[in-house]
């Protein structure tokens, strides 16, 4: 386990940090009512270099790590959640395959404009009816010679609309199961290509969430992704990687809970003192402290775990799986030291619990972490 | 265009507390940042390499060795190289003889970078000094025309014009390069730096400048406490006496009418 | 220097049409005493274009002397030309100490000055006095205010210090007696290289006087946003007051700068200073704690404005504000 905070990482969070705390903060309480996708934001965090972290320069991208990258995603979500889970998503599970199962010219085509940020990238698995069962899939792709025809849909689908470039999944082979799904690079604008029902959701909902419909959907032939049906590989493959981008989200949100809470509690004053002197504060923070510590350690372990190119899967399942349940407890119990406010939107805690919940549920809820980490101990 | 950019590293003065029974700064966990109004004058110098991308721009700074650390922020925000004014002959000095140092330091620069600044860009002041000075005076000791309180600046033939935020108007003047501008808050936002270049600030080696680099041209009598004609007597901490009347009603609105009230009563309106 | 001389001079910056900025006028007042202490006259300087009135209202204000340059290049003020006549008449009368009004002219033209004749300056001082040696004492702030440090020049003459507007008050016109003398003295345009081109004439309601207001309604972090300035400047209509802002306010984008009352903005000293929702940073209160009286309307009980203030309501001032502002309306009729 090697992850030394050196000084390129701590001056990359301290920008991190800046840029959250100036730009990002401000707008999160706004965004999670109006359900605004923070377009400017995206476009600031292009500019930076916040969209193509742990890529090489050759790409487009700034040549750090996975583990500056999930820092990134943690001080984004400190403040806003659901920006966190935009940069998330646009790297881990559109960016990320493309880099690692892509030709050539795919790289050049299509990941050099995501992690130079002129491009946003969304991933498109999950169907009505094929969510942890990803082999239910009925989308569909036929081959017809110079081009695939796709027809189905994807739902729940992050940064659907916004986003520019997809990554879909559909049956090349309906008998085949696992063994019959492959993937597609999917241009926004591409013939039977639409954007459909927006979901509107209890958390994270500055971030938009879509239904991508196929109709017809022309894909040029170059555009299948790694091999033909070996499309599950490179979804669960890419999902281990987003798990680490989920962990550090609800890391974020976990710290940014405690952080708001800290402050409200030196404030807050009840029977004439400030609730920080009562013991009851001082416990439930100091135990939620250690807790999110030690979710944080999970974390950056995942993340240098993968930089290190060791086998990773299950330190990013139990990363994403103490990480999201730690927000969850922790948001809870924040807001009951706020009391009644908390409850109100006058302060941020109510949007950070509703924020946790999903980080328990998308890129594979706390059940598949626990099949995958159990799958790995051998208990099966 | 080559344009030099003076910063300052200064503690965030926003985060400085008193101690409450000490009755001194506390100065502890205050983090130091570029001064800021040392980054609006980067950020136009920024802009015109946004024009102009063969524009050079160089910051220096005078400091202890941690000031490197401002220097490598302006780095990662726009700056292509930077150089740090260091020597213990050094400390102690007023305005004067930082202004002194300062301008033969650029003039060091000059030689070593084989080239003349066409500007010199500076905060008009430090938010932990306030006082300034030092643009004007750099100005003065290397016989340049000046303008303070500058806004933006847009190339022009003879130099720039400069928007200035004059006593009760914005103004235009035009002012010929070489030159120093000190700027004051602009309408515009400071950029944030890229990864990209905040991952090659944070390798890059920061030259020094020393005394012994300044031999010859310099005099060291001028630097320094002995260079400075000012001196710092005593300091303390502001205190404000309370004799504060809390108007309290049953109702705040009732608070509120009574104060009009009392100010009244007391031909305070 | 030609001569050295124990006489205090004080530089009264002029606008545009040759009338003296009140800061300059302001400086006479303490100025009389400091001049006394240091056993010699109190100058006024003016330069500028067709000064009379600046010269009357510096006579009015107990100048014994009055130095004036005129020129149509000292009309509107460019740093080479006032630094270079400056020069000129420090050269060769010598006074001891130069006070100038720290406005954005005074602050170009001190420093300047000031390293041309290698003497000290001492920028933005809040109270001045003489020690028994007869040597200035500056007193000034630093650290955003929450510093201030007493500064003295031994050896370098003049000892010049820039003093922001507001901190002292004008005396009541007494008789004018002052001796005035004028300089013949000249700057080539060819040693002027900074040009005028434009000036930016913004729209009457944009200019915001707070230095010369009676009463100021000032609101900070707690009024929440641009709306929450609503009840204030209505509160400001009633009082005829004009509207004031913390610095929080002013970053967070809710009031231009120029409502700015601090450290980093305005110092001002009216009769009546209405804080709302203004914690007190130091800052703060280093702009405006020489007010007559203070009112403080925070929800904070142990905001700091409520050690400076006189008069100070706990509570929303959503609530306190439309009630304060139509009783005030109801007492003026």
């Amino acid at each position: 386990m090697d992850f030394i905070q050196d000084e390129m990482h701590q001056d990359l969070i301290n920008m991190y940090r800046e840029f959250a705390e100036n730009e990002v903060k401000p707008l999160a309480a706004e965004i999670d009512k109006t359900e605004q996708f923070p377009g400017e934001t995206v476009a600031a965090m292009a500019e930076m270099g916040l969209l193509g972290i742990p890529f090489p320069e050759e790409y487009g991208g700034t040549g750090m790590d996975n583990l500056s990258y999930a820092q990134c995603v943690e001080e984004l979500s400190k403040v806003c959640a659901a920006t966190g889970v935009i940069v998330s998503a646009h790297t881990s599970l559109c960016a990320t395959p493309i880099f690692l199962f892509g030709t050539e010219e795919q790289k050049q085509k299509y990941l050099t404009p995501l992690a130079s940020g002129q491009k946003l990238g969304a991933f498109g698995l999950t169907e009505p009816s094929a969510g942890t069962d990803a082999a239910g899939q009925k989308t569909v792709a036929v081959d017809k010679g110079d081009h695939w025809l796709i027809n189905g849909s994807k739902c729940f689908i992050t940064n659907g609309g916004p986003a520019d470039i997809y990554i879909v999944f559909a049956m090349t082979d309906k008998e085949a199961g696992n063994h019959g799904i492959s993937a597609f690079i999917v241009e926004k604008g591409f013939q039977g290509f639409s954007i459909g029902k927006h979901e509107e959701k209890m958390g994270i909902r500055a971030s938009s969430t879509s239904e991508l419909v196929f109709e017809d959907c022309i894909v040029p032939k170059e555009n299948l992704l790694g091999e033909l049906n070996k499309g599950f590989k490179v979804a669960m493959m890419t999902l281990d990687g987003g798990r680490i981008g989920i962990a550090a989200q609800a890391l974020g949100i976990a710290e940014g809970a405690i952080a708001e809470t800290t402050a409200y509690v030196k404030e807050r004053k009840q029977f004439g003192r400030p609730l920080s002197k009562f013991q009851n504060t001082q416990f439930e923070l100091a135990s939620m402290q250690a807790q999110t510590e030690a979710a944080k350690l999970l974390v950056y372990q995942a993340a240098c775990a993968k930089d290190n190119h060791e086998n990773y899967s299950h330190l990013a399942a139990m990363a994403k799986l103490v990480a999201s349940e730690n927000a969850s407890d922790v948001t809870r119990r924040c807001l009951q030291l706020f009391g009644g406010y908390g409850y109100t939107r006058e302060y941020p805690m109510e949007r950070m619990m509703r924020d946790a919940k999903i980080t328990e549920i998308y890129e594979g809820t706390s059940e598949v972490q626990k099949m995958v980490i159990a799958s790995w101990m051998g208990v099966k | 265009m080559n344009i030099l950019v003076c910063i300052k590293q200064v503690p965030d003065t926003t985060e400085i507390k008193i101690d409450p029974v000490k009755k001194t700064l506390i100065r502890e966990g205050v983090p130091s940042i570029v001064n800021t109004y040392d980054t609006y004058a980067l950020e136009n110098a920024a802009r015109i390499k946004d024009q102009d991308a063969s524009t050079q721009i160089v910051v220096l700074s005078m400091g202890p060795e941690q000031a490197k650390t401002a220097l490598k922020e302006c780095l990662a925000i726009a700056a292509d190289k930077a150089y740090l004014v260091t020597d213990r002959a050094f400390g102690g000095s007023d305005t004067l003889a930082t202004s002194y140092i300062l301008s033969e330091a650029i003039k060091k620069v000059e030689e070593l970078e084989g080239y003349k600044f066409d500007a010199i860009f500076c905060g008009k002041q430090a938010i932990d000094g306030d006082t300034a000075q030092v643009g004007p005076e750099i100005a003065e000791h290397l016989d340049l025309p000046q303008v303070t309180y500058a806004l933006e600046v847009e190339n022009s033939e003879e130099g720039f014009k400069v928007t200035q935020q004059g006593p009760e108007n914005k103004q235009i003047i035009a002012v010929s390069t070489p030159c120093v501008i000190t700027f004051t808050q602009p309408d515009f936002e400071v950029r944030y730096p890229t990864i990209r270049r905040k991952m090659a600030a944070n390798k890059a080696q920061i030259p020094n400048i020393t005394a012994a680099d300044l031999e010859g041209s310099i005099d060291l009598t001028r630097c320094g406490l002995k260079g400075s004609p000012t001196h710092v007597k005593s300091t303390f901490v502001p205190v404000h006496d309370s004799n504060i009347q809390f108007i309290e009603e049953e109702t705040l609105e009732e608070a509120g009418a009574k104060l009009a009230n009392i100010l009244s009563d007391e031909h305070i309106i | 220097m030609d001569a050295m001389t124990k006489d205090l001079w004080v530089f009264v910056e002029t606008k545009e049409d040759g009338s003296a900025r009140n800061v300059g006028l302001e400086l006479l007042n303490p100025g009389k005493e400091l001049a006394a202490k240091q056993g010699g006259k109190l100058v006024a300087i003016i330069i500028g274009n067709h000064t009379e009135a600046a010269i009357s209202a510096a006579g009015e204000q107990d100048a014994d002397q009055i130095i004036v340059v005129n020129g149509e290049e000292f009309a509107h003020y460019n740093t080479d030309a006032y630094v270079n006549a400056m020069e000129h008449l420090i050269k060769k009368y010598g006074p001891t100490t130069l006070l100038i009004g720290a406005t954005s002219y005074g602050r170009d033209l001190g420093p300047r000055l000031s390293c041309r004749l290698k003497s000290g300056l001492t920028a933005d001082c809040t109270s001045l006095d003489v020690n028994e040696e007869g040597i200035m004492e500056w007193t000034r702030p630093a650290f955003g205010g929450n510093l201030m440090a007493t500064i003295i020049c031994p050896d370098g003459r003049p000892q010049i210090g820039t003093v922001r507007p507001g901190v002292f008050k004008k005396q009541p016109p007494v008789e004018n007696k002052a001796e005035v003398i004028t300089e013949d003295f000249h700057v080539a345009q060819s040693d002027i290289r900074t040009k005028l081109l434009e000036v930016i004439q913004e729209a009457a309601e944009e200019i915001v006087d707070l230095e010369g207001a009676e009463i100021i309604v000032s609101g900070g972090r707690g009024v929440g946003g641009p709306e929450g300035f609503q009840p204030l400047r209505e509160l400001a209509e009633a009082l005829g007051a004009t509207v004031g802002s913390s610095r929080a306010a002013v970053d967070n984008g809710w009031i231009p700068y120029a409502h700015q009352v601090g450290q980093t903005g305005k110092t001002v000293a009216p009769k009546l200073y209405i804080a709302c929702g203004i914690s007190g940073a130091i800052q703060h209160l280093a702009g405006m704690s020489g007010s007559d009286y203070i009112v403080a309307i925070n929800k904070d009980p142990e905001a700091p404005i409520f050690e400076v203030a006189n008069y100070g309501i706990v509570g929303n001032l959503f609530e306190v504000l439309p009630a304060l502002t139509a009783e005030v309306k109801k007492l003026k009729g």
